[in-house]
């Protein structure tokens, strides 16, 4: 009975596989489970006769169960086959008993008893030893993976790959391993240690160092600004020596020397109130001076200056006298000294002759005369004459004129020498002036660059003419008063300032001028382009006065609208003109207009356009491929043509194409044909780690040429992917190299088993 | 430029200093009384002047201030470091107190980056998309370098000011003249040459020589900053258009039959009998060609370099006697008697495009430098600019009272037209815009009609042909301040003249590289990319690049029967599918958007409609 509701259960239980916990259910209540597996059963009978309705598993058999009445007599059921059986669930009894625990016990060990397992033959076992080989080999290998993707995704590989390190060190580390040992280098040494000198650190000297502490901005400041001062006044001497160094008259410079001389000549008189001691020595290198002067034969009439003036002095009045004064010179130079014994006597001669001479300063004059020199005397009165001046300025004219006229000519050069420098000093100015004036110039003469140049170049001309001519005769008054100051004796102060009276009126003439001058370029100037003006002016349309452009805004928009409008819809009226502007133009341009209309009313332009376009619309559209053969299947022959319905099965259309540039430009026809000659230069071969064409694009879009890239950049860009440095040995990198610490020996004993695949695997290393 | 005085650029303009040396300048509207009463005349207030004529001052100080490229703080690479850290503060101890590279204004860097990033991507691997990065950062590398060396671009353009509101066309040439400095000044000239009729003229790649021919065969070529003549012949026959070759050694002149090429002593070197009436020259400096339209209606390239014809394109339209170059694609425009503009190039049989632009026959045709604007004009008297990026539309149009016979562009934009003996230019409002056709920015009148016009490179001087002779005329702002050395340098000698002619001609490009878009060759060859494929399929017989078909894995415990595995292929293929059934959709929404008309809305009462 029991054996028999077991089998039922199972059957049960094959049946329905969603309810796979019920086995253990049905032995908690039996009565229970009798009625349940009825209700189940015929449950799932109306299932299938539900399902069977269904057409395709119609013809499924009822399958056989032990419970149902219907049995099918043409197959067995298989029902339950899958199962499997365990030998402990057949001996399970109803009631548990401890008799069979021994059984089980018994039946686990017969099963846990091993057999001895047939050894693997040869294949086999290589296999295995080569699939150990395999991933022992890959995972020593592996530790290279990344140094090679390192190595592969470098942007640049230097061989060898092992850097030297620099050889440059800092000269406080090589100098601290280094001693003196040359006598030199002992020396220098020494120096710099007496110095303090930093020997290794080369920084501040400890001096440099309290120096820097020391000074306080506001300190460093002052001290910067004093020598900047400095500075600038050296430059400024220096420019100033510069300058006159330049200056080539002959004239200048004997008066500066002259000058000098008499300075010197002053310090001297100072001097000997002060320090006589000091005094007698520089009076000494005066004699020396004096005796050199008289050694060399500088005023024996043998220069080249003098030979010239000699030759002069038979015609030329000045050059006779300038020889004359140099012979004279030479005389006073050469006389002997008398030896200063008897000096008091001279000196009261002298004295006499000094209160002839210059009767307002006596008490001066007693100082100096010490010889009977005249040219030192010469000297000594104008000395005089200019501390004379530094007391009263005012004096010095009539001063001097009194000197003049008492020294005669021997007294002469001095004033021309000052006269001279005056003169110098105003032609310095002039030259200024008319630096000044000929920056104006430019600008008037730009001006007058048109066409009326000439005249205005002429009027130039003839200002620069007078004032050439004004500089001439300030000249020649000049040297008039240079040779007759004595005509002027009585005004002095008035020539003084004339060449500021002079400067003044000249000045304005001069602006005057200037302004006349462009008044009159304004004259040619505008008589020329005014009319032309005037023309343009007449001619210009009212949309292009200032006051038009309400009108011509209103125009452009109705263009603009238009223009809109036409990329809408490609209409004729797209391109008219609008009304607005003939009505604006007045009748010569209409006539025009007509005129125009009339020579192209033949051809209607945009008509013509339209036609083209639709002519190259229709000839780049691809072609469909009509296959019909006509007479196949139908009748055939003149005027028959075959069926709509086969043609349109014969008929292969062609893919539609992309879209043409110039569908929406209703104006515009763009060529859809391929520049085949260009496209012969472009890529067309993706290369490889890119699968679509815009991925490499990108990589390509930035130039590289130095066209395009500052110097540096272009350098960056086509730097060599590996780089051998010539003269070195490439070794093949090691395991150190990288920082690994196995060595290669170890990992080999497996590799060489196998030997084929440690090549293979050398290759792919190789291609790093 | 030489054209106007450089002034600190903290030193605020010493206008007073200029006023009180500067005479009053005239205007042609003022009345003749002015001479007499300089101060007491009517008119405008003329005292101050306050018209300027310098160099700007940079913009980009403030920009300097709102952004900089600090993303990543680029530490310089340091070349080797001692071991010793104290070295790094220097010798002197002292800080660097601005460590680090100077910063960049993001504005400028843009200008110089060329990735098209608006086109999207596929999905990349990670080792293409390493590539991609690699890529993208050099990209700003280098566009960071070159903003930063702008810092060399010292020179500003000039620009002429009209004190508050005044129109600067109503400056004329004599007052530009007086404010400029003397060595600007000196670039105004005219020369009378009434004899040998209207003048054609040219100016050399640099800017420094001058080349003109008269109808009447007289030719002559000068160092026309010096005014020192190179070389003064005449030809005994009629001069059409003369144009300079890659240097001013070498002069193209389309004379009555044929084609002449003489040297800079007026040597005759060639007569080229392949190239017969030719009515107008254009030289393609890079591709070294010399392009010729003529009479017969042909447009022959003539390559300079090797004397070979490269190309002879028949324009089926007639005389030709319109054309100009594009200086961005070297691409010809010839402009046609029935109102169209057809752009060429030489390795197309045919125009590469034609754009309608006129009613009337075109007279001018002229293509900015930066080939983003045509301006043309026609027999209709219109003076229109077109976009030629791709939308081939007019920007703006304007009826002029005779219409333009002769158009020109300046290398800054400026855009001249000459208009009988009137000639007018247009500025615009930066370097990128076209010139704005509202008010002319200059104008000028000539002693003759206009026959040659064009503007001198890296000079603010235009240069007009006409029957009186030759006009240089100062136009402040008109060219590009700043010139390369290496390229065109005006202050070039001989020898660098010959070095860079053999540079130029290394880097010659090849004639039928000419396109719309000469960033082409920057793109992959799709159609033959695509053909290779294909034929690469059928040799094979697979795919080898096609994603492989879904193969299940195997799998353990019994998972991976037959049925599983169909069962989990089929999944994937549902999922695939599915996919793709919702991105059909997703763009077939998109298009109902896009169509839908988004008129007023639907009424109710809409059904009562007939």
């Amino acid at each position: 009975m029991t054996a028999n509701r077991l089998a039922e259960s199972l059957l049960a239980l094959s049946q329905q596989e969603e309810l796979a916990d019920l086995p253990k259910d049905y032995l908690l209540s039996e009565s229970e489970d009798e009625g349940d597996n009825d209700g189940e059963r015929k449950h799932q009978k109306l299932l299938e006769a539900i399902s069977s309705l269904d057409g395709k598993n119609r013809r499924k058999l009822a399958e056989r169960s032990e419970a149902s009445l219907k049995v099918s007599e043409f197959s067995v059921s298989s029902e339950g086959s899958g199962e499997k059986l365990v030998l402990a669930d057949l001996l399970e009894p109803v009631k548990t008993s401890s008799s069979l625990a021994t059984v089980k016990k018994q039946l686990s060990r017969v099963k846990s008893k091993k057999t001895v397992e047939l050894p693997l033959n040869k294949e086999e076992i290589e296999r295995i030893h080569r699939e150990v080989a395999f991933n022992k080999t890959a995972q020593v290998l592996s530790k290279w993976d990344p140094v090679v993707l390192k190595n592969r995704q470098a942007e640049q590989l230097v061989f060898p790959l092992e850097k030297e390190e620099p050889a440059i060190a800092p000269i406080e580390h090589v100098l601290s391993g280094w001693k003196a040992r040359t006598p030199l280098e002992q020396e220098i040494f020494n120096l710099l240690h007496k110095n303090k000198q930093p020997v290794t650190d080369p920084l501040l000297t400890p001096v440099e160092k309290a120096s820097l502490r020391a000074m306080s901005l506001e300190e460093a400041k002052m001290r910067r600004a004093e020598l900047q001062r400095a500075r600038a006044l050296q430059s400024y001497y220096e420019a100033k020596a510069r300058r006159e160094k330049k200056i080539k008259s002959k004239k200048y410079h004997k008066v500066v020397k002259k000058g000098k001389a008499k300075k010197a000549l002053k310090e001297f008189e100072q001097l000997r109130k002060v320090n006589p001691a000091a005094a007698l020595e520089e009076l000494e290198k005066i004699e020396k001076a004096r005796m050199m002067e008289r050694m060399s034969l500088k005023h024996q009439n043998s220069g080249k200056w003098a030979k010239s003036k000699a030759i002069m002095a038979k015609y030329d009045l000045e050059a006779r006298q300038a020889m004359q004064e140099q012979l004279s010179k030479n005389k006073e130079l050469t006389q002997k000294l008398q030896v200063a014994s008897e000096s008091e006597e001279e000196e009261g001669g002298t004295e006499d002759v000094e209160e002839l001479l210059v009767p307002d300063v006596v008490n001066e004059v007693q100082m100096n005369a010490d010889g009977p020199n005249p040219w030192m005397l010469r000297s000594c009165t104008s000395d005089t004459k200019e501390a004379a001046t530094q007391e009263d300025p005012e004096q010095l004219p009539e001063l001097a004129a009194h000197e003049v006229s008492a020294s005669g000519a021997e007294e002469r050069p001095v004033a021309e020498e000052e006269i001279l420098l005056r003169e110098f000093e105003e032609r310095q100015s002039l030259r200024k002036r008319s630096e000044l004036n000929q920056d104006a110039e430019p600008a008037s003469s730009q001006e007058t660059k048109d066409s009326s140049s000439q005249e205005v170049l002429s009027e130039l001309r003839a200002l620069s003419q007078k004032l050439k001519e004004k500089h001439q005769s300030r000249k020649q008054k000049a040297s008039s008063e240079g040779t007759v100051p004595q005509v002027q004796r009585e005004e002095p102060a008035p020539e003084e300032e004339e060449p500021l009276l002079l400067q003044r009126p000249e000045r304005v003439q001069t602006l005057e001028e200037l302004e006349e001058l462009g008044k009159e370029d304004c004259f040619q100037n505008k008589e020329l382009p005014r009319p032309l003006l005037e023309g343009q002016q007449s001619e210009r349309t009212p949309n292009n006065r200032p006051d038009a452009p309400k009108e011509k805004k209103e125009k452009e928009q109705l263009i603009n609208l238009q223009n809109f409008l036409t990329t809408q819809s490609p209409s004729v009226r797209s391109l008219a003109v609008p009304t607005i502007i003939e009505e604006l133009e007045d009748e010569e341009e209409r006539n025009h207009r007509q005129m125009i209309k009339e020579a192209f009313a033949g051809d209607d332009v945009i008509r013509d356009f339209l036609k083209e376009k639709r002519e190259a619309v229709e000839a780049s559209k691809p072609k469909d491929v009509d296959l019909t053969l006509p007479g196949w299947g139908e009748w055939g022959g003149v005027g028959l043509k075959p069926s709509a319905k086969k043609r349109r099965q014969f008929l292969i259309k062609a893919p539609e194409g992309p879209p043409r540039k110039d569908k929406n430009l209703p104006n515009v026809i763009i060529s859809e044909k391929r520049n085949i000659h260009a496209a012969a230069h472009q890529v067309q071969v993706l290369p490889y780690p890119f699968t679509h064409h815009r991925q490499f694009e990108r990589t390509i879009q930035t130039p590289i040429g130095s066209t395009w890239n500052t110097q540096r950049a272009f350098q960056k860009l086509t730097t060599p992917k590996v780089v051998t440095k010539p003269g070195h040995i490439i070794k093949p990198i090691k395991a150190e190299d990288v920082g690994y610490q196995s060595s290669s020996r170890s990992d080999l004993p497996v590799i060489q088993r196998n030997p084929k695949r440690i090549t293979t695997r050398h290759n792919k290393e190789e291609k790093l | 430029m030489e054209t106007a005085p450089k002034p600190g650029k903290d030193v605020p303009p010493k206008k007073d200093k200029l006023q009180t040396k500067r005479k009053k300048p005239r205007r042609y509207w003022e009345e003749e009384t002015v001479p007499t009463t300089a101060g007491a005349s009517p008119g405008p207030p003329r005292n101050k002047k306050n018209r300027e004529l310098r160099p700007q001052r940079p913009k980009n100080a403030h920009i300097l201030k709102k952004s900089r490229i600090s993303k990543k703080p680029q530490v310089p690479k340091k070349p080797r470091e001692w071991k010793n850290p104290e070295s790094q503060s220097g010798l002197s101890g002292a800080q660097d107190p601005f460590p680090g590279p100077a910063p960049v204004p993001v504005e400028v860097g843009q200008k110089f980056c060329r990735i098209d990033k608006s086109r999207k991507l596929p999905h990349s691997k990670a080792k293409t998309r390493s590539r991609l990065e690699v890529a993208e950062a050099e990209e700003e590398e280098t566009s960071i370098k070159a903003a930063r060396s702008e810092l060399l671009l010292a020179e500003e353009p000039g620009f002429l000011e009209g004190e508050d509101g005044e129109d600067t066309a109503k400056i004329c040439q004599a007052d530009i003249v007086e404010a400029v400095d003397i060595a600007s000044a000196a670039k105004h000239f005219d020369l009378n040459l009434r004899q040998f009729g209207p003048y054609r003229l040219n100016y050399s790649r640099t800017g420094r020589h001058l080349a003109f021919g008269g109808r009447r065969g007289h030719v002559a070529a000068l160092d026309w900053v010096t005014k020192k003549l190179m070389c003064e012949i005449n030809v005994m026959e009629a001069v059409r258009d003369i144009r300079f070759l890659h240097s001013e050694a070498l002069l193209a002149v389309a004379q009555n039959r044929w084609l002449h090429i003489y040297d800079n002593q007026g040597i005759e070197l060639h007569c080229i009998r392949r190239c017969d009436r030719v009515t107008r020259l254009e030289f393609l400096p890079f591709h070294f060609l010399l392009a010729t339209a003529s009479e017969t209606g042909f447009l022959t390239y003539l390559d300079v370099s090797v004397g070979k014809i490269v190309a002879a394109l028949n324009a089926r339209a007639g005389r030709l006697d319109v054309m100009s170059q594009n200086p961005y694609n070297a691409v010809i425009h010839l402009g046609h008697s029935n109102g169209t503009v057809s752009l060429w190039s030489p390795a197309m049989k045919e125009p590469l495009a034609k754009i309608l632009c006129h009613r009337g026959g075109v007279r001018a045709v002229a293509v900015d430098s930066t080939g983003t604007y045509m301006a043309t004009s026609g027999l209709d008297h219109q003076l229109k600019i077109f976009d030629l990026r791709g939308t081939y539309q007019p920007l703006s149009t304007r009826t002029l009272p005779h219409g333009a016979g002769h158009l020109a562009f300046s290398q800054r934009g400026l855009l001249v037209a000459g208009m009988g003996d009137v000639v007018n230019i247009w500025a615009g409002q930066g370097k990128a815009s076209p010139p704005s056709l509202e008010q002319p920015y200059l104008t000028h009148r000539l002693s003759g009609p206009v026959h040659g016009l064009q503007f001198c490179p890296f000079e603010d001087v235009l240069g007009v042909g006409h029957t009186g002779g030759i006009t240089s005329m100062l136009v402040p702002g008109a060219s590009e301040p700043n010139f390369d050395g290496l390229e065109s340098n005006p202050y070039r000698s001989r020898k660098q003249r010959q070095e860079w002619e053999v540079k130029a001609l290394l880097e010659k490009v090849p004639a039928e590289l000419i396109c719309l878009d000469p960033r082409a060759l920057a793109e992959v060859d799709v159609i033959s990319l695509e053909q290779g494929k294909k034929e690469q399929i059928e040799r094979l017989g697979y795919d080898p690049q096609a994603k492989a078909p879904f193969q299940p894995k195997p799998k353990q415990k019994g998972r991976s029967s037959t049925a599983s595995l169909v069962k989990r292929k089929r999944k994937v293929m549902d999922e695939e599918h599915r996919d793709k059934v919702r991105q059909s959709l997703q763009q077939q929404h998109h298009k109902e958007a896009k169509a839908k008309p988004t008129g007023a809305r639907p009424s109710a009462l809409d059904r009562f409609v007939r």
